[in-house]
C-alpha cells in the first residue's frame, strides 16, 4: 500500500487523542482497525494529512456489565465480541453479528467503534445496534454525550458524530426473559458485506403473543434503519408463520433500496423481506426456548 | 513403467512446501539491490482517447524522481509488445510499450516515472499530466462488428482482427439426416486470472559486462529472454532471465509484458537497478484476461441421441491489442469443439474482434474450457430435448476404447482413452441413481437439487513443435555431481505444479537413490538449457520426458562404468539403495557414489569413455496428449434467494500414468475451485465507457474455501503412447471439466421452472428471477 504522505500520531490517552482531533479538524482521520480507512488511502480516495491512530489508547477495549447494563469499549475487536462469554450469555445477537463480518483477519483487526463511526451502509453492526436499542457514547474535549442508536445513523457514511468527537462506548441493557435474537444476512459474494442484514429481537409469551419486537436492517438503503412497519404489524399479536411472513413484507417500506452490480433495488427489497422473516422466525424460536 | 516402483506413483509430499509454508520463499519483490530505483506507470483513465500531449514537468522536478519517460521518448527505442501467434489474414496490431498517439484500454501504460523509492514513484505518477481527447469506446464485441462502429485502428477499416474457419466431415448431410436441430447461444464471460502474486520485475544492467539480468514473475523465462533481447536490440547472451518463486500464473504469466521490457530499458538507460511491482488494481486492469466468447451453436441429432453434426460461430473478444498468444486461444476452442464424442461433421467459424478492453490470452485451459462448455451444455440440451438421461446421451456418442487413437473431424488424434469406464466410475462413486431419486423426492417438498454431469477431453503436453508458435519440445540436463548427488536442470519453469518433487521422484527411481538426493533446478536462463516453459499442462509430459531420457542416458553410462569395475555385463546391472548390483550374484555391487567418483576421477573408466556425468535431452513429442474425465456434482438452489450452494463434487480423471497422486489431486482440486469461480462468481464487467467496474477484490468475487465442499477424486489410467512415462498432464483438467458440470447442475435444478439454460456466471438474482417467473413448477 502506497498512500499519500501523512503525519502519524499515536496518542496514549483519550484526552491526548481528543486534543489532536480538535487541533487538526477536517484534515485528520482516526485510525482504529483500519479496515475501512486503509483501503481508501491505498486507492488514494482518502488522503488525510494527519492520521491519528487510536490503537495505543489504553482502556478502550472491554466488554463488561456496569449498573445493570452491558458496556463495550469502542476499540473492542469483532473477534473479541464474537468470543465474549458475557455477550454470548446476555446478548448473543452481537456475537452472532460479529461472526458474520468479513473474515478472521478482518475480525481480528476491525473494531466495533470504527465500524459504527464509519457507517458503511452495508456494515453488519448497525442492524444489531438498532435492534438492541443501544446507546452510543461519544467524547470531545468539552465532555461526553450519549446518542440513541436510532438517531445515530444519518446517511451513507454519515453519523451524528460532530467534528472533534470520538466514539468511545456502546451500551445497552441485557436481554430480558422470553427474549430471542437473530442476525440473518445475505453476503455480497466478493466483499462479504451485507446485501441485506437483518437483526431481530423478539420477546414473546408462552402463548406466542409478541410483547416486544425490534428489527434493524442494514445493506438495503443508504443507512441502517429500524423496520417500524414490521414491528407495528407484529406488536401484541400472536405469532404465526403467516403473521411473520406478512409483517416481513414491510421490511423495506419507505426505503429507496440501493442498486449495484451485485443486487438490484428490486432484489434488495425482496431479500429484505425474506431475511426479515428468517430473522424473526429464528428470534421467536429462541425466545420460546427452541433451538434455532 | 509397468514394473513395481519405489517412488514413481507414490504420494510424496511436496519438497517445495516447507520453504513456502515457513515464509522462506523468495519472490521478485523480496529482491533488494544496492541503488534500486522504482518504476511507476501512468495509465490511461480512458478506454479510447487520443493523446494530445503529456506534461511531465511537475513529475520531473518532484523530490526523489530520477526520470520520466513518455511514449514519444521511447519511440524506436523498444520494439513492440510481441505476439507469437500468426494466423492467416490476421491484422497486425502493434502495441508500443508506452502508448503513442492513442490509448485503447483503461490501464494502458502512457508514461513511466523512475524514483529512488517507491513512495516517490507513486506520488510522481499523479503529477504527470496527460491531455486526452476522449473518443467513443467500443466495449461490446457485437457492437464492434456493426457497421459504423468506432474504430480502434482507423487503418484497418473495421474492428475484425481475423477470421478463422475449420470444417471436417459432411455437414450438409449431417443436418439433412438429423431428426432435430437444437440451437443455443452461450456466453463465456471474461475472467481475470488473479494470481495471488501480481506481476513484478527487477532489472539490473552491468555496463562493463554488457549484461542485463531480469528477474520476473513469469512462466516462460527462456521465451521472455528471447523476446526481451529482440525488443531491446541485445544479443541473447547479454540477457539473463531469472524466475524466483512465482505466486501463481494460471496462464497470465505465460506472456511478455510491456513493463518487463520497460524495466530492462530503464535499467540500461539510467544505469540503476529497476523494480516494478504491480499493484492489485493494475493486475485487474493490465494483466491479461481470459475467455470472453459469444458462441452460437447448433447440433443436428437423431432421435436416439446420436449427434450427427455441429456448427459453431464464435465471436472472440480479443481486447485492444494482442499479447503473446491472444489470437491463437479461440482456435483451440475450434480444435476441441467435438469434445469426447464421435461427431462426424463439424464447422467452426471464429471472428476475433478488437474492443477497448485489456487483451485476452491464455487463462487456465485457454480455449479448451470454452469448447468443453459448449459441447457439454449441448449434450444436456440434447438430453433435455429428447427427454433422455444426460449420462445416456453422452454414452451414446462416446468412441469405444478400441477406436483409439481416435481421429476427430477437427484433425486431431486422441492418443488413448476409455470414456465409458471413466463415466461409469464417476456415476457409481456419486451414487447417481440414488441422487436422482433424492432429487425427485425433494422437488415434491419445494427443494431444488440439481445434478450436473460433464465428460471432457482436453489437450495436454503441448507440443509437437509443428503445432506451436514457438517450439513444442522441452529440454533437460541431468548432472550427477562428483559426490553422487543429482541435479536436474529443466527447461520447464514450474511455479506451483510441484515438479521439484515429481522430477526428483523420477530421478530417484531411475538411479536407485532417494528423492532427497535429487535437486530440481529451474527458472534461470544462465543455468538451465533453453526451454519452452510451463503452460498447457506440458511440464510433466514433455519436460518430464526430457528429464527421464537424460536420466536413462546417465544410467546407461553408469552401468558401463560399474560393469567395468565389477567385471559384469552392464546390461544385467540393477540400480537400487544407492548401489549398482548384478542380478546374478547380488553381493557383487559397487556403490553409486563409487561409480560416480570413477566417472570424475577418470582413472578406471572403460576404454574410450568420456569422463563426467551429464546428459541433455531435447524431447520433441509426436503428438499432444489427451487426458479426459467425468465429473458429477450436486447443487442446491435456495428458491427464495436464488443462492446456489455446491453440495457434492465427484471427479474421476484420467491423466495417464501418475507420478505423484498428491500433486494430481492438488491440481484437480485447484482446477475445480477455479471452475467454480467461473461458473458461480467471477465476471470482469466493463461499463459502456470501458471502465472496469469489477476492478477490485471488493467487487470481483473469487471462490473461497468455505464455498467448496469436499471433492472426491478418483482415476482411471489410460497411459499415453506419446511418451515413455505414459503421462498426460493434469494442470488444467479440473478447470476444463468442472465449469459445465456446475452449470449443468444449476440448469438441472431449475428444470421444474422450464429453464433450459443459464448463462455464466450463475448470479443469484438471475436464478431468483427464473424461479419467480409464472410458476410452472411441477
Amino acid at each position: 500500500m502506497i498512500p499519500t504522505a501523512f503525519e502519524y500520531h499515536a496518542p496514549k490517552t483519550l484526552e491526548e487523542a481528543l486534543r489532536l482531533v480538535e487541533r487538526h479538524g477536517d484534515e485528520a482521520k482516526l485510525l482504529a482497525g483500519g479496515h475501512s480507512l486503509l483501503p481508501l488511502m491505498k486507492l488514494r480516495l482518502a488522503a488525510p494529512r494527519f492520521v491519528i491512530d487510536l490503537g495505543r489508547l489504553r482502556g478502550m477495549s472491554y466488554i463488561r456489565e456496569e449498573n445493570g447494563r452491558i458496556v463495550i469499549g469502542a476499540l473492542t475487536t469483532h473477534a473479541e465480541v464474537e468470543a465474549s462469554a458475557l455477550l454470548r450469555s446476555k446478548c448473543p445477537l452481537l456475537p452472532e453479528t460479529a461472526a458474520e463480518i468479513g473474515d478472521i483477519q478482518v475480525r481480528n483487526r476491525g473494531t466495533l467503534g470504527g465500524s459504527l463511526a464509519h457507517a458503511d451502509p452495508a456494515a453488519d453492526y448497525p442492524a444489531a445496534i438498532l435492534a438492541l436499542e443501544a446507546e452510543i457514547v461519544v467524547a470531545s474535549t468539552s465532555g461526553t454525550r450519549t446518542i440513541a442508536a436510532h438517531d445515530f445513523f444519518v446517511d451513507m457514511l454519515t453519523t451524528q458524530l460532530r467534528p472533534g468527537e470520538i466514539l468511545t462506548q456502546v451500551c445497552f441493557p441485557p436481554l430480558g426473559p422470553r427474549t430471542g435474537t437473530a442476525y440473518c444476512k445475505l453476503h455480497q459474494p466478493a466483499s462479504g458485506f451485507a446485501i441485506v442484514g437483518v437483526a431481530a429481537r423478539v420477546t414473546a409469551q408462552g402463548s406466542g403473543k409478541i410483547e416486544a419486537v425490534a428489527v434493524g436492517l442494514t445493506g438495503v438503503g443508504p443507512k441502517a434503519y429500524r423496520a417500524e412497519a414490521v414491528e407495528k404489524a407484529l406488536h401484541g399479536k400472536k405469532a404465526t408463520p403467516k403473521l411473520l411472513a406478512d409483517a416481513a413484507r414491510h421490511a423495506a417500506q419507505h426505503v429507496d433500496p440501493l442498486s449495484d452490480l451485485h443486487a438490484s433495488a428490486e432484489y434488495r427489497r425482496e431479500m429484505a423481506a425474506v431475511f426479515t422473516r428468517r430473522a424473526l422466525e429464528r428470534a421467536l424460536a429462541r425466545a420460546q426456548g427452541k433451538k434455532a | 513403467m509397468a514394473t513395481a516402483t519405489r517412488y514413481i506413483g507414490k504420494p510424496m509430499k511436496r519438497k517445495e512446501d516447507p520453504r513456502l509454508i515457513q515464509g522462506l520463499g523468495h519472490y521478485v519483490d523480496d529482491l533488494q539491490l544496492a541503488g534500486m530505483h522504482y518504476v511507476g506507470i501512468i495509465r490511461s483513465p480512458y478506454a479510447h482517447a487520443r493523446i494530445r500531449s503529456v506534461d511531465t514537468s511537475k513529475a520531473r522536478t518532484a523530490p526523489g524522481v530520477a526520470a520520466v519517460f513518455t511514449g514519444e521518448d521511447l519511440r524506436g527505442a523498444i520494439g513492440p509488445v510481441p505476439c507469437a501467434a500468426q494466423l492467416p489474414d490476421m491484422k497486425m496490431a502493434l502495441r508500443p510499450v508506452l502508448a503513442l498517439e492513442k490509448v485503447r484500454f483503461v490501464g494502458e501504460p502512457v508514461a513511466a516515472v523512475v524514483a529512488a523509492d517507491r513512495y516517490a514513484a507513486r506520488d510522481a505518477v499523479d503529477l504527470v499530466e496527460v491531455d486526452y481527447e476522449p473518443l467513443t469506446p467500443v466495449v461490446n464485441p457485437e457492437k464492434a462488428l456493426a457497421k459504423g462502429a468506432p474504430l480502434l485502428y482507423e487503418e484497418f477499416k473495421d474492428n475484425v482482427a481475423y477470421r478463422w474457419e475449420l470444417e471436417g466431415g459432411d455437414l450438409k448431410k449431417a443436418f439433412k439426416q438429423a431428426d432435430k436441430v437444437i440451437r443455443q447461444r452461450l456466453l463465456n464471460q471474461r475472467l481475470i486470472p488473479m494470481a495471488m502474486e501480481p506481476r513484478g520485475v527487477v532489472a539490473d544492467y552491468k555496463r562493463g559486462e554488457k549484461q542485463l539480468t531480469v528477474w520476473s514473475s513469469t512462466q516462460i523465462p527462456h521465451l521472455l529472454r528471447t523476446q526481451l533481447a529482440a525488443m531491446l536490440g541485445l544479443p541473447e547472451y547479454s540477457v539473463r532471465v531469472i524466475t524466483p518463486e512465482v505466486g501463481g500464473g494460471f496462464g497470465s504469466k505465460l506472456n511478455v509484458y510491456a513493463e518487463e521490457a520497460l524495466a530492462g530499458y530503464l535499467a540500461m538507460k539510467l544505469g540503476k537497478p529497476m523494480k516494478w511491482i504491480e499493484s492489485r488494481r493494475e493486475n485487474f486492469l493490465a494483466t491479461i484476461h481470459g475467455r470472453d466468447q459469444i458462441d452460437d451453436v447448433e447440433v443436428g441429432v437423431k432421435r436416439d441421441g446420436t449427434v450427427l453434426g455441429l456448427r459453431c460461430k464464435v465471436i472472440a473478444d480479443l481486447g485492444a491489442y494482442y499479447q503473446l498468444l491472444t489470437p491463437l486461444i479461440p482456435t483451440l476452442t475450434g480444435l476441441m469443439i467435438s469434445g469426447c464424442y464421435k461427431i462426424p461433421a463439424v464447422r467452426v467459424e471464429i471472428t476475433g474482434v478488437f474492443t477497448n478492453k485489456m487483451a485476452t490470452d491464455a487463462y487456465r485451459g485457454a480455449g479448451r474450457p470454452e469448447a468443453t462448455y459448449i459441447i457439454e451444455r449441448l449434450m444436456d440440451l440434447v438430453a433435455a430435448e429428447l427427454k433422455k438421461d444426460p449420462a445416456e446421451v453422452r454414452r451414446k456418442n462416446f468412441p469405444q476404447a478400441k477406436e483409439f487413437p481416435f481421429a476427430t473431424p477437427t484433425g486431431l488424434s486422441y492418443d488413448s482413452g476409455g470414456y465409458d469406464k471413466c463415466l461409469d466410475l464417476a456415476l457409481k462413486k456419486a451414487n447417481y441413481k440414488k441422487l436422482r431419486q433424492e432429487q425427485a423426492k425433494l422437488r415434491k417438498q419445494g427443494r431444488y437439487l440439481g445434478i450436473g454431469l460433464s465428460t471432457y477431453v482436453e489437450i495436454c503436453g503441448v507440443g509437437p513443435s509443428s503445432a506451436m508458435p514457438a517450439g513444442g519440445w522441452e529440454s533437460a540436463t541431468v548432472r550427477v555431481e562428483p559426490t553422487g548427488k543429482v541435479n536436474i536442470l529443466t527447461g520447464s519453469s514450474p511455479h506451483g505444479q510441484g515438479q521439484e518433487t515429481s522430477f526428483a521422484q523420477v530421478g530417484a527411481e531411475v538411479l536407485g537413490l532417494d528423492p532427497d538426493d535429487v535437486q530440481v533446478t529451474h527458472g534461470d536462463t544462465a543455468i538451465v538449457p533453453y526451454g519452452i516453459g510451463t503452460f498447457g499442462s506440458r511440464a510433466t509430459a514433455v519436460g518430464g520426458t526430457a528429464v527421464y531420457k537424460s536420466l536413462l542416458k546417465l544410467r546407461d553410462k553408469l552401468a558401463l562404468i560399474a560393469g567395468h569395475i565389477l567385471g559384469e555385463d552392464p546390461q544385467k546391472l540393477l540400480f537400487g539403495e544407492h548401489k549398482i548390483f548384478s542380478k546374478s550374484a547380488a553381493k557383487k555391487s559397487v556403490s553409486f557414489a563409487e561409480a560416480v567418483g570413477a566417472a570424475y576421477v577418470a582413472k578406471t573408466l572403460p576404454p574410450g569413455m568420456e569422463p563426467g556425468l551429464e546428459a541433455t535431452t531435447f524431447f520433441e513429442p509426436s503428438n499432444f496428449t489427451y487426458p479426459f474425465g467425468a465429473h458429477v456434482c450436486v447443487v442446491q438452489v435456495d428458491a427464495e434467494t436464488g443462492d446456489v450452494k455446491l453440495q457434492k463434487y465427484v471427479a474421476v480423471d484420467d491423466c495417464g500414468n501418475v507420478l505423484n497422486p498428491l500433486l494430481v489431486d492438488g491440481q484437480i482440486h485447484g482446477g475445480i475451485v477455479q471452475a467454480a469461480g467461473q461458473a458461480l462468481l467471477e465476471e470482469a464487467v466493463y461499463d459502456d465507457q470501458g471502465q472496469l467496474i469489477t476492478g477490485e477484490l471488493m467487487d470481483y468475487a473469487i471462490p473461497r474455501a468455505a464455498d467448496i465442499p469436499w471433492i472426491e477424486t478418483d482415476r482411471t489410467v489410460s497411459p499415453s503412447p506419446v511418451n515413455p512415462l505414459g503421462v498426460k498432464g493434469v494442470g488444467e483438467a479440473g478447470t476444463i471439466g468442472a465449469t459445465p458440470a456446475l452449470i449443468n447442475a444449476v440448469v438441472d435444478a431449475l428444470a421444474p421452472f422450464g429453464v433450459r439454460h443459464v448463462d455464466l456466471p450463475v448470479k443469484r438474482e438471475r436464478v431468483w428471477h427464473l424461479m419467480r417467473k409464472p410458476r410452472r413448477a411441477k
